[in-house]
């Protein structure tokens, strides 16, 4: 039986996930890492990507933009966004590049504007693992 | 005294009244179990959220390169007050403790020579203080349209913020907003957000073992913002439930009191019905014997 710990995956308007994994795969904004138990104590940003979780049983995947994952004794990951991939389809896809756009035009002028634009950028790509076509 | 009919009238007139009322706090009671159910399954986040983000500040807090959200801008001479109200009214004093907590604080602060600026979210808060302090406002946030609170609402009003705070339009902000303790009671509670404030409560030992990607300084300046934007959307998520369990017991108040009235009436109603009766027995008795 492989090792688990605990883990927790929170937004801010519910908790989606709550249980003993194997691993969980985090696109965090230097690039994806994957805690497993025993992992050193870290704290790390989200950028927008797919955070994918392995039970002992079974995988799954969710769609998260922006927050931190708190990686100690257990995981918790809050994300200010996260959605099931299941519930994602060409139209909830068009409302977080909308969203990520929408921020970006905002901070065009501001100090910002380069993180914001990689954020549509990372937003973007997340189209590609869905199978949905990217937006423009 | 007035006539049988009208006696009927108004007890029928009350009846409705207290049909409204009732229907009124069933639905309060329905919106209270929503607001209550979104409430706690926010709370977690929060938590969580702002725990990181004072052990954190802790570890970043003394030097000199804190990101200016967090140290302030080193002055308090121009305060924000951004006043959280319902958009509705008839939920007994739930926007007048509200507004009542602001007041002080804006007479406390005009008292300490501080330039005072409001912002108002809801309709309410914002026709009470109209009349004493439409110079101060600086802005209204609309959330009448919004069926159901999400983070988006609070994102947008931490955006308005944070754009203002930027461009040195204030030093220091603070949120009024309605604690919910239960039913009958709600805290009116101002809290303060630029710059962010947290009680630690003991020092969290196990933070610095923690390995940061990026540095400690650039996670903390992406988390403050977004801090911002939790603790407004918890505020907002409090003064939800407090505004229905406020409606909630004023109406349960006001459909208590309809029944009351109601009794009176009735009373007051057989009263008068008995008199007249007796009076119309008096009358054909006394026409009888005169024949």
């Amino acid at each position: 039986m492989a090792k688990t710990m605990q883990f927790d995956l929170v937004s801010p308007e519910r908790s989606l996930m709550s249980s003993q994994v194997v691993s969980v795969q985090i696109p965090a904004s230097e690039g994806d890492m994957t805690a497993m138990p025993d992992h050193a104590p870290a704290i790390t940003t989200l950028r927008p990507g797919i955070l994918s979780v392995q039970t002992e049983s079974e995988t799954s995947d969710f769609v998260v933009t922006g927050g931190f994952a708190e990686l100690g004794e257990s995981l918790s990951v809050l994300a200010e966004k996260a959605l099931p991939v299941a519930d994602i389809d060409q139209g909830a896809y068009d409302a977080l590049v909308a969203d990520a756009k929408a921020v970006a035009e905002m901070a065009k002028d501001g100090e910002g504007a380069a993180d914001a634009a990689k954020m549509v950028q990372d937003v973007i790509a997340v189209a590609g693992p869905l199978g949905l076509s990217a937006a423009s | 005294m007035p006539s049988l009919k009208d006696l009927k009238n108004r007890i029928s007139s009350v009846k409705s009244t207290r049909k409204i009322t009732k229907a009124m706090q069933m639905v309060a009671a329905a919106k209270l179990r929503r607001a209550q159910e979104a409430a706690e399954a926010g709370r977690p986040y929060a938590e969580r959220f702002n725990a990181v983000l004072g052990s954190l500040a802790a570890g970043v807090g003394d030097s000199a390169s804190a990101p200016k959200l967090l140290s302030g801008t080193g002055k308090d001479d121009v305060q924000l007050l951004v006043v959280m109200t319902a958009e509705r009214g008839l939920c007994g004093g739930f926007n007048s403790s509200i507004v009542k907590l602001a007041k002080t604080h804006i007479a406390e602060l005009k008292a300490a020579g501080k330039t005072v600026k409001v912002l108002t979210v809801g309709k309410k808060g914002r026709e009470q203080m109209n009349r004493e302090f439409d110079d101060l406002f600086v802005g209204h946030v609309d959330l009448s349209d919004v069926k159901k609170l999400g983070y988006a609402n609070a994102q947008d009003i931490a955006r308005d913020l944070l754009a203002k705070f930027d461009a040195d339009e204030f030093d220091v902000a603070t949120i009024f907003y309605s604690k919910f303790q239960s039913v009958i009671s709600q805290i009116p509670t101002a809290q303060q957000v630029i710059p962010a404030k947290f009680d630690v409560a003991e020092e969290d030992a196990g933070a610095s073992l923690f390995e940061y990607e990026p540095s400690e300084e650039a996670i903390l300046a992406d988390l403050l913002p977004r801090g911002v934007a939790t603790q407004i959307f918890s505020a907002l998520l409090e003064n939800a439930a407090s505004e229905q369990g406020a409606r909630m017991s004023a109406m349960d108040n006001a459909t208590r009191n309809a029944g009351d009235m109601i009794d009176q009436l009735t009373i007051e109603f057989n009263r008068s019905r008995q008199a007249v009766i007796t009076n119309e027995l008096i009358e054909i008795i006394s026409g009888a014997e005169a024949l």
